[in-house]
Parts: C-alpha cells; structure tokens; sequence
C-alpha cells in the first residue's frame, strides 16, 4: 500500500514535471496564419502583420523576447492604426481623446510604449472598449489592439513538440494527473478503516506548515500572479488544454479557459480523495458529490456549451455579490442584447439573490450554497481540505474576520449602487470614477484576495481565507443564518470533553468547543455547515440540524447533568 | 476579599474557579506543577497521534487568566498547613489561603508488581506522561497494555497509530466486561481485534522483568506467557492523588473524605473532582468519580457554595461516553456487568456492522434504567428527562426517534430496534413520533 501510495504520488509529480517541461520546450514564431487565427478584426490583423517586419516567420526560443518583441509590434500597429484613425477624424477632434491622441502621435515611439502599458496596468478594458464603440459606430475607425491579445498570440505562436502532439500531450498530463491522484487517495484511505484519518496531520511537512507548505504555497502564488497579470507566461499551458477547449465549445482556449480546467480536475480529483476519507459518513459523501458536480457542470462545462451557443457563458449559480460584475454594464448590456436568453439569466441571477438566497438559508443555513455549491467551497472542500486545521481560533482572528469581511460587503453594495444609478442615469453620478473603482475592486478583491490571498494562503491560514475574511456573498448569508434561519450545531447536552477536535478542524475558525463545553448551540454567522466538527468529535457531541427556531440561540444554558444547578451562575 | 486557593488545574478546578469569578471578586490562585495552563486531559492521545498540537488542547486562549484575573502559579504542592492556612511548594513558596480547594486529580493505580518502576513503565494520565511516551515510543515495534479499560484502549490506538504492535492483557473474560455486560464487551472486543491489536483475556500482568541498564525486557503474565517489549503500558484505573496532604489533618481514605458540599473535615477545605471520596454515595453514585463530566459538575456545584450560597451536589442520571478505535459508546443510566434479579436486558445489534443498542429495565414495571448505545448516538436532553421521569421501556422505543443524535442522511435504526423488542418480547410498541416529511416547511 505504501509503495502504490508513493506510486501515484510520482504519477502525480510527473505530471507537475511535464507541465514545467511544456513550459519551457517551445519556441514561438509568429506566421500570418497565428496572427489571423487570434486577431478577428482584419484591419487590426493587417496592421500587426505590417509592423511585425522581422519578427514574422522568425523563431524565437525564449518566451520573453517574443513577447518584448511582440508588444513593440503591437505598439507600432496601434501607431498606424491611430495614424489612419486621426487621418480620418481630423475634422471633428472636439472629444479630449481624439485631442489626446493626436499630441500622443507626435510624441516619440518609446514615450507611446509607455503610455500603452500603462493603460494596460490599469487595464480599462471597459473604458476602451465603451470609446472604441462610439468611435468605431461615429467614425467607422479601427480600435486599437487590446495588449490583453498577447497572451492568445503567444499561444498560437507555440511551435514545436506541444503544437505537434497537442492532444497526447493534454491527455497524458490529465491522465498522469488523474491515475496518479486515484492511485494515491485509494491507497492511502482503503489501507485504514473507515473513521475519522487525522493521524500526523500536525506532523506532515504538507499540513503543518513545513517545508513542503512553503513550497506548495509559493508555488500557488506564483501561479495565480502569472495567471491574473502575467498571463502570456502560461501561453503554452493555454496551448495545451485547447483541444479540450475546442471540443467543449468550438473556440480556443484562453487564460480563463485553462484557470477552469485546472480547477475542475482539482475538485475532481481531490473531491474524490474527500469522498474516501469520510466514506464512513453518508453527509459528507453527498456533499463532495454536490460540491464536485456544480464546479463540473455549472462552472465548467455549461458556460462552455454556452459560448458554443453564442449565448453569454455565465456560471449560472454565482451570485452577487460573489460575482460581483453582475450588474456591471458590459454584463446586463450583453444579457440585454441576448433576448429571453439574456433576460431569463438577469432575472434568475437577481431571483438567487432576492430569493432563494434568504429562503434557503432560512430552512439550510448557508452551507446548502457555501460546502454544497459553490465554487471556493467546492476547491475548499476538496483540495482544501488538509489545510482546514490551519485556521485561527483566537478571537482577535474573529474581530478582523468581522471587520474585513462586512466592509467588503459594503464597498461592493457602494460600487454596484454607484454603477447602477451610473447605468439608469447615463453616466451623471460619479461618471468614469465609477468605472475605476470597479477595477480596484475587480484587482484587490477578486484576484488579489479570492485568488492570491485566499488560495494561495491555503497552507498557511487553511482552506476558506477568502470564504471566511473577504467574501461578502458569505457576508450575506452570515447575517441571515445568524438572525433568521432554522440551521444550528446542536450540542449534545453536557457530553463534551472540551478535547479540542472540532475546533482544530473548523476551517471557518470557530471555536466550536467554546460552545460545546458550555452546552450552547453553535450559531455563527460564519459556519459554513461543512460537518467536519461533527466528524472528528470524539464523543459525538454535534449535530447539524435544521429545526424550530425557539430555542435555537441558548445563550448561558444550564449544562445537563447536574441537578445541582437550577440556575445559572 | 477572600483568597481562594485552588490545587489543581484540571477540569474540576479550572470550572470551580471559572464560576467563582463570574459571581464574586474574590483572589484567585490556581497552582499546578503539571502545566501553565488548564489543557483538556481527554486530548493527549490526540497529541501523540498528530491530530492536535498541544496549543489546540487548551480551551482557552493564554490571555484569558489574566483578564479574568485569575493567578497561575506553576509548581506542585508539597505539604498543607491547616492550622496557619498556608501551602508549601516543592519551590519552597508558602501560599496563604482563606478558602482550600483540592482539585489535584488523581494518579495511575498500580498493584506492587514487580518491575512496576523499570523504565519503559508507562502511563497515560498527565502532560508527563505524554512526553514519557513520546520518548519510549521512539524506534519501538510492539509493546505491551496492560489493563482493558477506557485509558487502555486510547493507549492502544495511540501506538496502533505509529505502527506499534499492540498486545493488550485484560483479566475479564471479555472486553472492560467489568463495566460492560458480555453482549457489550464482545462487540468491543471484536472491534478491537478487527482492527489489529491483540487481545488476552484472562490474563494479568505477573512481573516485569528489566536488563542490565533498567530497561524493560520483557514481562510475565500470569499465564505464565513470557512477552518480550520495550514498552508497558500500564492502565489499569487511577487513584486520588493524595500523597501530598499526609500529616495535613485531613480526612483521607482512598481519596479525600467529603460530603455532599464537597466539605472535608477542615472548615474552608474542599475537595473536588477524582480526588474526593464522598462519606456517603450520593443519589446512588460511586463513592469516587473520576470522570470528565463529574469533575466538571463538582467544580460548578462547588462554586455555586462559595460564591452564592451552600449548595449540595445533586447530580442527575448517570451518562458517560468513549471512543473505542472508531466504535462510539455513549451510555445514559445505568446498565451494569451482570443482570440483577428485577431487571430485564434487551440487546439489539445489527446483523453486520458495530451498531447495538442495550437497554435494562425493570422486569415488573417496566421502568427504564439505563441504555448503552454502540455506533449510534443519543440526545442528552431526552435521556435524562426519561430516566428522570422514571418512565418505561416502551415509552422509550416508541419515542426513539426523538432521541436520536445521528447525523443527517445516515440510516435510522429505530424499526429495527423496536421490532426486534417486540419479536424479543412479544410486545406490540409502535413509533409514537413520526418523523414528518418535508419537517422543514414547518414554520414555528
């Protein structure tokens, strides 16, 4: 059994070394077909064609002087296209970027560069798409080439092994991935029998903060910057799932493409490690199932059946403000634009919220979303589940759990307000202000905590960082499973032996046993119902129950027992 | 201001003085050489196997003392002055007190057998204890438990855990068949042996015999069975530790004589938790309780005397609970080894798996007594509502479904419960509470 369990953990670390390896094999060589193949616009493809000169057909090995190259020829296209733009527009120049743009054409090529990245650092994707609208429908002129395009020619510039085996190359990661993870989960849960399997978790490097942690959790970080800002560093990865891209939904893979693949075949893979360990208990086999099959379906593969439609690829069970560019206009303009289709998503989305959110968490409390269906729950309670115990359980873990995660909640409900009004009032309140606070929103919030900070930190501060300090949907649900729901832990009487378990592996960070000891219900606003105190009490002391609100906050209870007490001390 | 010295920072002194402070200003002092801080005793097996750390055993936070202005002193008591009220440290501190509390808990019973002091003798009882273990344990193939109780078998799973191979003595003829009846204790035992530890029964423990250095080499049992080992354990109960108080004038027997306000014979002495011995049973009870749950009970009820007003210990029915390996036994009232003449056991298990489910109740009336419950769990609450209202057997099966503490999803077993009383006994007692479906539209 030990040797099958160091088998599958090589399997596995073979597929972690072929993913390096396929980072680093290729050469990259930009033809007229890569080009043509990423750029739609003709104009904007001429264009980069023209002003690439010697970099076309050329092959380069190294990723980072195609792609310095690369942003030079962009740079230069964007220049001609301006060029060409201006030529046309130079009647009507009133608006304050046509007048920008013509100073920035005298301006010398490498003042320009930098004005290019850092409008990229800022990424308005918004604010240049919105002007290149009204540009392109007044003037009939070429948007400039968005520098976010690198990354897909980057991509379909890969030339070598990878592009001439893409598929066996995919199919030979997944499957040393997926054998190696089977092999190993089974190994390691069938050799013990059934029971709670938390022997050495305070001993292993993985779970302890060791060694292994450290590496596991750079590696994390590393990842999720190269996947949030550097995106163009994983271009041969993105090469490397586009087959299966292609087969969902008939496009080629992007950065979010491959982000989803490797998230889905983690809650696959490692969901099906959880539902061995706690095969013993039908709770949580069901939940790792609910939890495994909502990231496949509903996060992965209906968005994709749903671009293959041409209809807009929304994750159907994200609710604001966990999905928190809901209401921004880009996306109820494309609902909008998507006829019942469209309208049906952007009432379903506001009935989640208005509806089944406050409903359901009245009869389940906030695990039938938060350890049944969502997303960061799902990779929490699969791939997060050896890190739970990390959590803190002091209480001044709690006041900034508080603190951080109702401000969040607020800041996103000011943002969304502002944008709506912005929305029905065509721009009058705050105008563009509007449009950077979403970034710094969309940058701090959603891809700095959710991703870096709360998956990242995963070995450090166990699986729900961002579930528990920063997600203000989980905020939502927090005050009403805490003011107005039948869920609650009840605490079996006075049979607790304070022994520590359920608090250790609460990854919410409760000190399940403060309350246990006392003979309290647990009712915290954060709990995500996961099951797992429950599980690892020695005694039996917890119970996850819905029922009668009377009597379900039993603040200062008497301890069962001791007649002694007929009140309370 | 009074000061009260507590000896002792196990559960019954760390509640006593918890309590205390939530209803009066008094000084507070807590002296315990084991560890700093109050740490829940039932975890140290979690330590040894890496489910915790020790931090995670403590169930309050460092700060907590202080702010609740409660004094730690970490030393151990050697004597006590009843006459001028102070406490002599092993540090050669002299503590003053106006209130005594013993709480000191107590230390693992051995018989005087030969080579009981060899080294590799080991106990599981205190923090000590653990890192004793921690070394001993260290390279080790196998060793040796002797004593099949509740301590016994967390031993055993502990060095089952790291590998170890485990051979338990046990001198009942079927698992803790002291406490358990036989259907019991051989659904235990069966676990236990499933789970790959070795079981003698019969046997005891005859002598240790050590090498050269004073190591255990192997040890004898009173088969006449030689087993070599480098490790005994040794878990055959524990005794009110005591030692401390001779010459103090304090009443002792096997533990610390007091009555039901926890009162020795000395004014301003109590004694609480393992240590006490009560004069009188009270409600019924051992003399000497040394589970978690009583001290706990010990250390409110006694609080309540200091800091409100006298109050007698009044416990109500008796529950207990363990965890043998992954078999789960909790037990409410009272069900004893063997069967007496007025009572009537009935025993259900289920046909495949660890569950069972073993009531006694009164042959005439019906009353029921206790329950052990094996694999399934029970709520509390109702438990000892029913025992208290003394209500009957089939009372109790027909409103099973009430009582159970099971997890969502996971089978019921009531039916089978009830029909195999019913098949046992010729009965006819039906679910009297029906689960409703849909229970949750149930607005109230």
């Amino acid at each position: 059994m030990k040797i099958l369990r160091h088998a599958g953990m090589a399997l596995v670390l073979c597929g972690l070394g072929l993913l390096i390896l396929l980072l680093n094999i290729n050469h990259y060589s930009l033809t007229e077909k890569s080009i043509r193949a990423t750029i739609e616009d003709s104009a904007q493809a001429d264009a980069l064609l023209s002003a690439s000169g010697k970099l076309l057909n050329k092959n380069y090995d190294s990723k980072f002087s195609f792609v310095k190259v690369l942003n030079e020829s962009i740079a230069k296209a964007n220049e001609k296209i301006e060029a060409l733009n201006n030529g046309d527009e130079e009647e009507n120049k009133t608006d304050s970027s046509g007048q920008k743009n013509e100073t920035d054409s005298t301006d010398t090529g490498d003042e320009k560069d930098t004005a290019t990245i850092a409008g990229n650092a800022t990424d308005t994707a918004t604010l240049n798409a919105d002007n290149a609208d009204t540009v392109s429908q007044e003037d009939e002129g070429t948007d400039a080439i968005d520098t976010d395009i690198v990354t897909l020619l980057v991509k379909n510039s890969v030339e070598g092994p990878l592009e001439k085996h893409n598929s066996l190359f995919l199919w030979l990661t997944v499957a040393l991935f997926s054998l190696g993870s089977i092999i190993f989960s089974l190994a390691l849960y069938l050799s013990k029998p059934p029971g709670i399997s938390n022997n050495n978790v305070f001993k292993k490097s993985i779970s302890s903060k060791g060694v292994v942690a450290v590496i596991v959790g750079i590696g994390l970080i590393a990842f999720y910057c190269e996947l949030y800002w550097y995106p163009y560093l994983l271009a041969d990865l993105i090469k490397l799932v586009d087959p299966l891209s292609f087969a969902l939904s008939g496009y080629g893979a992007d950065d979010g493409f491959l982000y989803g693949t490797i998230y889905s075949l983690a809650v696959l893979l490692l969901g099906f490690k959880m539902f061995l360990k706690y095969r013993h208990s039908t709770y949580q086999k069901i939940r790792t199932l609910s939890v495994t099959f909502f990231q496949l379906s509903f996060a992965f593969i209906i968005p994709e059946i749903l671009r293959a439609l041409k209809k807009p690829a929304l994750d159907l069970k994200n609710i604001w403000p966990l999905d928190y560019s809901f209401f921004w206009n880009e996306n109820i303009s494309e609902l909008m634009q998507n006829g019942k289709l469209g309208i049906f998503m952007l009432v379903w989305g506001l009935a989640l919220l208005i509806i089944i959110v406050p409903l359901f968490t009245y009869f389940f409390g906030k695990r039938w979303y938060c350890s049944w269906v969502c997303g960061c729950g799902g990779l929490a309670e699969t791939a997060g589940d050896p890190f739970r115990q990390l959590s803190s359980k002091k209480i001044s873990a709690w006041k900034i759990e508080r603190i951080l995660i109702y401000s969040i909640l607020v800041i996103i409900t000011a943002i969304t307000i502002i944008t709506l009004v912005n929305y029905f009032t065509n721009g009058r309140l705050l105008g563009s202000a509007t449009e950077l606070t979403q970034e710094w929103y969309g940058f701090l919030i959603g891809s700095v905590f959710a991703g870096v900070i709360g998956t990242g930190l995963y070995p450090f501060m166990g699986s729900r960082v961002w579930c528990r300090f920063g997600c203000p949907l989980s905020a939502i649900f927090g005050i009403i499973q805490r003011f107005k729901s039948r869920f609650r832990i009840t605490t079996n009487g006075g049979q607790c032996i304070s022994c520590g378990n359920c608090s250790t592996y609460c990854e919410m960070g409760i000190d399940v046993r403060a309350y246990a000891q006392k003979g309290q219900n647990i009712v915290r606003a954060s709990c995500v119902g996961c099951g797992i105190c429950a599980e690892v009490c020695p005694r039996g002391v917890l119970k996850l129950e819905n029922g009668n609100t009377a009597g379900r906050i039993n603040n200062d209870p008497i301890i069962i027992g001791n007649n002694s007490i007929k009140v309370n001390l | 201001m009074r000061k009260i010295v507590i000896i002792g920072n196990g559960i019954s002194g760390v509640t006593c003085a918890r309590n205390i402070r939530k209803k009066c200003d008094d000084e507070i002092t807590i002296i315990s050489g084991e560890t700093e801080h109050f740490f829940s005793r039932t975890a140290l097996m979690y330590i040894y196997m890496g489910h915790m750390k020790y931090e995670h055993t403590k169930p309050y936070e460092d700060w907590f003392w202080a702010k609740n202005r409660i004094t730690l002193v970490t030393d151990y008591v050697s004597s006590v002055d009843t006459k001028n009220k102070t406490l002599h440290t092993k540090d050669k501190k002299i503590i003053p007190f106006d209130i005594l509390i013993i709480a000191s808990g107590s230390v693992t019973k051995k018989f005087d057998w030969p080579g009981q002091d060899l080294k590799g003798v080991v106990s599981l009882y205190s923090f000590q204890d653990l890192a004793e273990i921690e070394t001993r344990t260290k390279d080790i193939k196998n060793a040796v438990i002797v004593g099949g109780g509740l301590i016994g078998i967390e031993l055993a799973e502990m060095l089952h855990s790291r590998g170890i191979e485990v051979t338990m003595l046990v001198t009942e003829k079927y698992y803790w068949n002291g406490i358990l009846p036989q259907s019991d204790a051989e659904l235990v035992g069966k676990h236990i042996t499933s789970n790959g530890i070795k079981v003698l029964y019969e046997t005891g423990l005859k002598e240790i015999t050590g090498d050269a250095s004073d190591n255990v080499q192997s040890i004898t049992t009173t088969t006449d069975k030689t087993i070599k080992c480098p490790l005994i354990g040794i878990t055959t109960g524990v005794t009110p530790n005591i030692s401390f108080l001779k010459d103090s004038g304090i009443e002792t027997d096997k533990g610390i004589l007091v009555n039901s306000f926890f009162e020795t014979n000395i004014t301003d002495v109590y004694a609480i938790g393992d240590c006490a011995e009560f004069r009188e049973p009270v409600n019924g009870r051992k003399t000497i309780e040394q589970v978690w749950y009583t001290g706990r009970m010990h250390g409110e009820t006694l609080a309540q005397t200091i800091a409100v007003g006298k109050t007698a210990y009044n416990p109500g029915p008796w529950f207990n609970s363990a965890k043998f390996l992954n078999l789960e036994y909790q037990t409410y009232g009272t069900v004893s080894a063997k069967i007496k003449e007025e009572e009537t056991f009935f025993h259900w298990q289920h046909p495949g798996k660890y569950i069972a489910f073993t009531a006694v109740y009164n042959n005439a009336s019906k009353e029921f007594i206790g329950v052990n419950v094996f694999g399934l769990k029970l709520r509390h609450e109702y438990l000892d509502k029913w025992l208290q209202e003394k209500v009957s057997i089939e009372y109790v099966l027909s409103n099973l479904p009430l009582a159970f503490f099971y997890k969502e999803f996971s089978g019921s077993y009531t039916t089978d419960i009830i029909e195999s009383y019913n098949k046992q006994t010729g009965s006819a007692v039906q679910i009297a509470v029906k689960k409703k479906s849909f229970s949750f539209l149930n607005f109230k």
